[in-house]
């Protein structure tokens, strides 16, 4: 049993970090009033455009070793810029020009899933491999380093210890939007935004600002999920659609975490676990009964979306002008 | 006062919204030191204008100086670097933050970001002027009244040189109201510049030292309010000399009979508040009932509870269909209470909240109680279309067409549709909430000949109303109303505004029923 | 300093116009995004979209069966967005009814003659979809649970479910596909009508569209629910039982999905995967939209965005693209097409900031 809960930890952890990116980027969005379901899109885009930038960069080396800080920043500065547009874009649509939110999402993730699709799709073509996959064993094994002590701390330093620096960096964010979105000027002024917009602006907090930077550092932060999936998670292999629907459980994890950072850190590692129980629960030869277990995190994200619309605590609900444009002279 | 530099100064102002004109060509000055009223009735554009001070709305043409140099105030941000800060109607406050939070909303103070701190300064202005506001208390766990003391602290908070209040008292007791006006009567003498948006002479009287009229989103005048009377600030707001004299037939006697009876009527809201509380008075047919109170104190339930809208905690609503059959009306909806053959028409206080569907033409508004008619799945609009057209013609409703939506209409032309079709449906219960908010005074006496006609055909009318002096003229009865409960019945032709304000504040006075 | 100020009401034609112009300009950055990736010169771009879906007559005709497919759920979820219920669900409603269809086909496909197996598969099916919509629809009534996120999960948990019976009606075993379900006896596909195995779906469809047309504008529960999207409180206050309406026009919406799976089992591709639906329960929501509701309307926007779909599609092939090119092409008019509703409501109005005065 020990064992068990040993070796389903950490995985459990791996699947949960790219939802606590997810998670953490759309509860900040969803703080400034915007409801933004192209979230599954931005992960792709993040994901990809790490991709693209160290595979480019991985090209020009011709088989000389990979310097470690490039090979880092690189496809974190390609990830940010990617995911940064795809948060312009939606800005642009839902703020500046005031369309329907749910649509404009739904509308960044067809394109989103699209590009990374394709552009993984075209630069496998130019490797010329048989296998439809990228590999950037390089890369990932600079952003899989773990910490120094990990392997010798036995199981400890395997649960703690045993990831690359963005999982503990998801951590720090989902800790530091915390703190900001509960104990700062900033994070008032945001809730304020997301809250009542026609108050914060009589207020003379900029709307538009707000909403802006809320929502393009919520896509980055999502953006970030992406990369890591697929340069630590995925040991740096992409292959089409293997993101799968995370997006979609990171979106319900904002709901299950009542729109709090801090809770969606232990939340995003129980659905990680959620997510691969199926690979832990002896079924034996029925392959498809694996399938009905891997239903799980949908029906527990239902169950907890009807448990919150039971409880009535006014601090419980979503914020109060979530998916509504903003126009001041709107009468 | 005149001869100095104005502080704020309106230059040839206008502002549309669509094809309404909310303010056209408005000049005033405001000086530093003096409480300005600006008088006009609901829809001159008084609101309006002042949110183009105040950064809400940008004028379309015209311009703001302030001491002599012109500004441009496109936001509320620019309106607080110049001092102005406006306490609106509709209050700007974020329910689920605490007083201070909100107080401290958009202030970059320096140093840290320290709510404690805050909050000792919050508790030190109230604690000057005697506000009872706690400062870690949540917006949403307060009364009208404690959420207007929290917007005047954020003012005062922010150290606001000018500022502008909309419609203030609407809200308050008359003790609240003498509270704040003490305050604001400081405040000036502390050499600020207070604006107060209002329709009612009898606060403009009291406070101001200057007054400003609009008519129709136009400046007609102004005055020194110790040399102008009541008569002539009437005039100028209207526009021509009026004295309120709605006609008042009384009620056939003959025919007169208990219509509704309501017995012990207890409600409570979703929070467990009580609302109404033992609740009892019956309505005639052929009278109108009025009912007084201070907005919030029962009225909204009290009507939605006969129309069958809401839920009752105990007591009953009884309706006499004749003198042997009577129906309980609690716990029905009202498909249920129309299929008992009561024909009950209600003119609920949200117009386009729920009584109309905004964005729907007149004609299908017209269907909206009548759409289930006949056996056919489809609808039948040719009906609804002939009523629509009718009402255009009688109440003479000012729309391009029956094919607009309603929601393009004024507030006057929207309530005309809206009473219209309750009463085409002949009701025998007409109850209406705040019939005339918001209308011009033509379309006001428009409405009082349409109630008392309904009266005068027999139909027990409910009126619930705001303004005292109406009220006085037009009811034949008047049930005060005082935090849900009764505080009395008088009889509409010998009782006085005195008595009748006195017991919305209090228990007591008037004979019972 | 700009200012954003309501339009008065913009004439019916001008408004066409713009959508129309903007339409042109997305197709023209596609072209040009198109002739950036591919080297080509645009027009050919243009000539090898349009090869690709009126290229012959079979191309032609699979291209409108797809448009019939995509308005189908298109037609099936507006009901549901005109009373203001995001039923992001659709993707599971199509789901569930193909799941039913191939359940009768797969179980049933030798036991009973094949009308009754159709009639079987045509009630399962609309049963199915009505009661995946019916369940959040009947939280959303009672306790107003988040409608959006619950239908979107619902999307997973069918595909789950497909997944599952995938593996038990394996054909042939170890093959991780159902196969052609009935491929000698053809049990439980539609029939063929003039030769022509397109026809029938379309032709179905296009009765669907006039009567959803009907239904919406003239029915009496059609302005029901109008009036229930509209204002909540005003149905109250009229009588009518929201969340009554609510159950029932989700029960449409989601019977109508099922009628789209089992066109695609039964009519279409005769066998059942869990990417069947293939998104169009999402495409639609946005057929939907941009045709602000309105059915007639809807038969230009999903032949836009099926078009756009082949010609992208036909592109990849010929110039050895990855398929997911049509995705970002009709990414791309989405964006343009979303943001010109913008530009009919309202103006934008310039100001010169230092004297204060606005001018046009």
């Amino acid at each position: 049993m020990f064992d068990f809960i040993i070796s389903f930890i950490p995985r459990a952890v791996a699947q949960g970090i790219p939802l606590l990116y997810g998670c953490t980027g759309e509860i900040i969005t969803e703080k400034s009033g915007n409801l933004n379901l192209g979230i599954p899109g931005v992960m792709y885009v993040g994901g990809i455009c790490g991709v693209i930038g160290s595979f480019l960069y991985e090209r020009t080396l011709g088989g000389a070793p990979i310097n470690p800080a490039l090979g880092i920043l690189i496809p974190l500065i390609s990830c940010i810029v990617g995911s940064m547009l795809m948060g312009l874009i939606y800005c642009f649509l839902t703020v500046t020009l005031r369309a329907n939110q749910n649509v404009t999402g739904l509308a960044m993730t067809t394109f989103g899933i699209g590009l990374g699709n394709f552009f993984g799709g075209s630069l496998i073509k130019l490797t010329g491999a048989d296998i439809p996959s990228i590999s950037l064993t390089a890369t990932s094994n600079l952003f899989r380093t773990t910490l120094p002590f990990a392997g010798s701390t036995g199981w400890f330093g395997q649960v703690f210890f045993s990831y690359g620096f963005l999982a503990y960096v998801a951590i720090l964010i989902a800790i530091g939007a915390s703190f900001c979105l509960n104990r700062t000027r900033i994070g008032l002024q945001l809730r304020a935004v997301g809250e009542n917009p026609a108050t914060a602006d009589a207020a003379g907090i900029s709307i538009t600002r707000y909403k802006y930077v809320a929502t393009c550092a919520g896509c980055v932060i999502a953006g970030l999920g992406g990369l890591y999936f697929v340069m630590d998670y995925a040991n740096g292999i992409w292959s089409n659609d293997a993101f799968g629907d995370r997006g979609w459980l990171a979106i319900a994890l904002v709901i299950f975490t009542i729109w709090r950072p801090a809770a969606s850190i232990p939340a995003s590692i129980l659905f990680g676990g959620l997510y691969i129980l199926h690979l832990f629960i002896p079924t034996g030869t029925d392959l498809a009964v694996k399938e009905l277990y891997k239903m799980l995190p949908y029906i527990v994200t239902i169950v907890v979306l009807v448990l919150t619309s039971l409880r009535n605590k006014r601090e419980n609900q979503p914020p109060e002008s979530l998916g509504l444009p903003y126009f001041r002279e709107d009468r | 006062m005149h001869g100095k530099q104005p502080a704020v100064s309106l230059r040839n102002i206008s502002k549309s919204f669509g094809p309404i004109q909310a303010n056209n060509d408005v000049s005033l000055d405001i000086y530093r030191g003096e409480v300005l009223a600006l008088l006009g009735e609901n829809g001159s554009g008084k609101t309006t204008l002042m949110n183009m001070l105040s950064g809400i709305y940008y004028p379309d043409t015209g311009q703001i100086l302030m001491d002599g140099k012109p500004v441009s105030i496109g936001s509320p941000k620019d309106a607080f670097d110049h001092g102005v800060g406006m306490i609106h109607q509709h209050f700007k406050l974020v329910n689920v933050f605490t007083a201070t939070e909100n107080i401290v909303l958009g202030l970059k103070d320096e140093g840290g970001f320290d709510l404690k701190a805050a909050a000792a300064k919050v508790k030190k202005i109230c604690d000057d002027y005697g506000f009872d506001v706690d400062p870690n208390q949540k917006v949403y766990d307060m009364s009208v009244s404690q959420k207007q003391t929290v917007e005047i602290v954020k003012l005062l908070y922010r150290g606001a040189e000018i500022l502008i209040l909309d419609e203030p008292t609407a809200v308050l007791t008359p003790q609240e109201t003498d509270k704040l006006f003490a305050v604001l009567r400081n405040m000036r003498d502390d050499g600020k510049t207070i604006v107060i948006i209002t329709h009612k002479l009898t606060e403009v009287k009291e406070l101001s030292d200057r007054v400003v009229v609009l008519r129709k989103g136009e400046y007609v005048g102004e005055m020194v309010t110790a040399e102008a009377t009541t008569q002539e600030m009437t005039n100028m707001m209207v526009g021509r000399q009026v004295t309120l004299n709605i006609d008042r037939p009384d009620p056939e006697m003959k025919y007169r009979m208990e219509r509704i009876r309501v017995k012990n009527l207890t409600i409570k809201n979703r929070e467990g508040v009580t609302k109404l509380d033992n609740v009892s008075f019956s309505a005639y047919t052929g009278e109108i009932l009025g009912i007084a109170g201070i907005s919030g104190s029962g009225q909204k339930e009290l009507l939605e509870a006969i129309a069958g809208l809401q839920t009752v905690e105990s007591g009953s609503i009884e309706y006499n269909v004749d003198n042997e059959q009577v129906e309980q009306l609690i716990g029905m909806d009202p498909l249920k209470i129309a299929g008992m053959g009561v024909v009950l028409s209600f003119v609920p206080e949200d117009r386009l909240g729920m009584g109309l569907v905004g964005s729907m033409d007149l004609t299908d508004n017209m269907m909206l109680r009548s759409f289930r008619n006949g056996l056919s799945p489809l609808t039948d609009r040719k009906e609804p279309r002939h009523l629509a057209e009718l009402v255009v013609d009688e109440l003479e409703v000012n729309t391009p067409g029956v094919d607009t939506p309603v929601s393009k209409l004024s507030g006057g032309n929207v309530q005309k549709v809206l009473v219209g079709r309750e009463i085409a449906a002949a009701p025998t219960v007409l109850l209406s909430a705040y019939a005339v908010r918001g209308l011009d005074v033509n379309s006001s006496y428009l409405i009082y000949d349409l109630l008392n006609r309904q009266k005068g055909n027999g139909v027990a009318v409910i009126y619930v109303g705001e303004d005292l002096d109406v009220l006085l003229e037009l009811c034949d009865r008047i049930l005060v109303l005082c935090g849900g409960k009764v505080s009395g019945i008088v009889d509409g032709r010998t009782t006085t505004k005195n008595e009748v304000g006195l017991m919305m504040t209090k228990l007591g006075g008037g004979e019972e029923r | 300093m700009i200012h954003v100020v309501k339009r008065k009401e913009m004439p019916f034609a001008q408004a066409m116009a713009i959508r129309f112009g903007i339409i042109a300009i997305a197709l023209t950055v596609c072209g040009v995004i198109t002739a950036l990736t591919t080297g080509l010169n645009p027009i050919a771009v243009y000539g090898t979209m349009i090869q690709g879906s009126f290229g012959s007559p079979r191309k032609v005709w699979i291209l409108l069966q797809e448009v019939a497919l995509l308005l189908c759920v298109s037609l099936a979820l507006t009901p549901a967005f005109r009373m203001k219920f995001w039923n992001l669900g659709g993707e599971g409603q199509v789901l569930a009814g193909g799941l039913a269809s191939a359940a009768c086909m797969i179980l049933l496909g030798d036991k009973v003659p094949n009308a009754v197996l159709i009639l079987l598969m045509f009630v399962t099916s609309l049963a199915a979809g009505a009661l995946w919509a019916a369940i959040p629809a009947f939280f959303k009534a009672k306790f107003n649970t988040n409608e959006t996120l619950f239908t979107l999960m619902m999307n997973y948990v069918a595909t789950q479910l497909v997944a599952f019976f995938v593996i038990v009606w394996e054909n042939p075993k170890g093959s991780g596909t159902v196969g052609i379900i009935n491929q000698s006896s053809e049990a439980g596909w539609l029939p063929v009508i003039a030769g022509n195995k397109y026809m029938l779906i379309v032709i179905l469809v296009a009765l669907l569209t006039a009567g959803m047309y009907v239904y919406l504008n003239y029915s009496k529960q059609g302005y029901e629910l109008s009036v229930v999207g509209e204002s909540p409180s005003t149905a109250r206050y009229v009588g009518i039982k929201v969340s009554g309406v609510i159950v029932r026009t989700l029960i449409i919406s989601g019977a109508i999905c099922g009628f789209a799976g089992m066109l695609l089992v039964g009519g279409s591709a005769h066998t059942l995967t869990t990417s069947i639906a293939a998104g169009r329960g999402f495409t639609a929501v946005m057929v939907a939209w941009l045709a602000k509701f309105n059915p007639a309307v809807m038969v230009g926007s999903s032949f836009l965005l099926e078009f756009m779909g082949y010609g992208a599609g036909e592109i990849a092939t010929t110039y050895g693209l990855n398929q997911s090119f049509g995705d970002i092409l009709t990414g791309i008019i989405l964006f343009f097409i979303i943001g010109t509703e913008f530009f009919i409501t309202y103006r934008i109005v310039f100001s010169h900031k230092e004297r204060g005065v606005v001018e046009e």
